[in-house]
């Protein structure tokens, strides 16, 4: 699948079988429904250090992450899918964090860019005030090496979120399933 | 005003202060007892006017802390760098804040991190830890068990 990413980017899931005059495709609604929640992720604007400069960049117009549906990133949790968390957490920042979590509506993913937000990074010894790893705060779908990442590490990392919804395999999908 | 000249001023006001060599900015060595009159000279002495202080900082030194104020003069484009050696046990050296008032967040700020009493200070308060953390994080002996990992 993973070679597969970038040239057979979003599949309409089903089959199709023509019929005179037309077709008719044969689908499941839940990956009809994961299809179309991949294509429209919203992020939310959210970024602690230098990640985040990395992260403005994949939203410019060079990288362009819109290309694949994350356009619209909002200032606001209670409208956002995805949280990018881009930069160091420190334990102030912590509670932060995981009250922005929590206001976000399901279905909601979380992708930890960088170093720090995936272990604490650069600051993981003898520091006292840095979280080491945002997974101690929320739990993460995808994350991503770089220090920091580049933008095309970025976007490999929205378009491994995009196949993880398709694939019914992220931590919110997984925990619905399991009522 | 370059350093030579910056020197021959300061010596006047100041007989005691002890110069570092080798230094790209004049740096000056004021004892903390004095500090204030200092300071309010270098602020106010026409030809000074270092109406600037662009950085307050504290050093750890393990044998003893060192303030280290960086002062600018926008008048007249000179700066200087004023050191201080504060006891490690009990640090405590007069406010600077009635003179720059930017120092009021950067002394609360030393004060957080390395425990230095600012005399006279009107608000001497935790700035970026809790109240109720223990100790001074940026001293080279602080130990918390809790969230540091020591390598």
């Amino acid at each position: 699948m993973a070679s597969q990413q970038h040239t057979d980017q979003t599949p309409f899931p089903g089959q199709v079988h023509p019929t005179a005059g037309g077709g008719i495709v044969i689908s499941k609604l839940d990956d009809i429904i994961n299809w179309a929640r991949s294509n429209s992720l919203w992020p939310l604007v959210f970024g602690t250090s230098c990640c985040a400069i990395e992260m403005m960049s994949t939203a410019s117009a060079k990288y362009d992450w819109s290309r694949f549906g994350f356009e619209v990133a909002r200032a606001t949790p209670r409208q956002a899918d995805v949280i990018i968390i881009a930069g160091t957490i420190v334990n102030k920042m912590a509670p932060v964090l995981k009250r922005l979590y929590d206001q976000m509506a399901d279905p909601k993913y979380v992708i930890a860019m960088g170093a720090c937000a995936t272990s604490g990074g650069p600051f993981f010894y003898n520091t006292y005030s840095v979280v080491k790893g945002a997974d101690h705060v929320i739990p993460v779908d995808v994350y991503i090496a770089g220090c920091p990442p580049r933008p095309e590490a970025l976007l490999h990392a929205l378009i491994s979120l995009q196949e993880k919804i398709r694939s019914g395999a992220t931590r919110e999908q997984i925990k619905e399933e399991k009522g | 005003m370059n350093n030579d000249e910056l020197k021959l001023q300061l010596s006047a006001i100041l007989p005691s202060a002890v110069y570092e060599e080798g230094t790209e900015w004049l740096t000056v060595q004021a004892d903390a007892a004095g500090w204030k009159d200092f300071a309010r000279a270098l602020r106010y002495t026409p030809g000074l006017e270092f109406d600037f202080l662009f950085c307050l900082t504290c050093v750890d030194w393990k044998t003893h802390l060192g303030m280290v104020y960086h002062l600018t003069s926008t008048v007249h484009g000179h700066t200087i760098v004023v050191k201080s050696k504060l006891d490690r046990d009990q640090p405590v050296i007069e406010t600077v804040c009635d003179i720059w008032r930017t120092a009021e967040f950067h002394e609360r700020e030393a004060f957080d991190l390395f425990g230095v009493r600012f005399n006279n200070h009107p608000d001497l308060r935790r700035l970026f830890m809790t109240d109720e953390c223990p100790g001074w994080p940026l001293r080279k002996d602080y130990e918390d068990p809790v969230n540091m990992i020591k390598l």
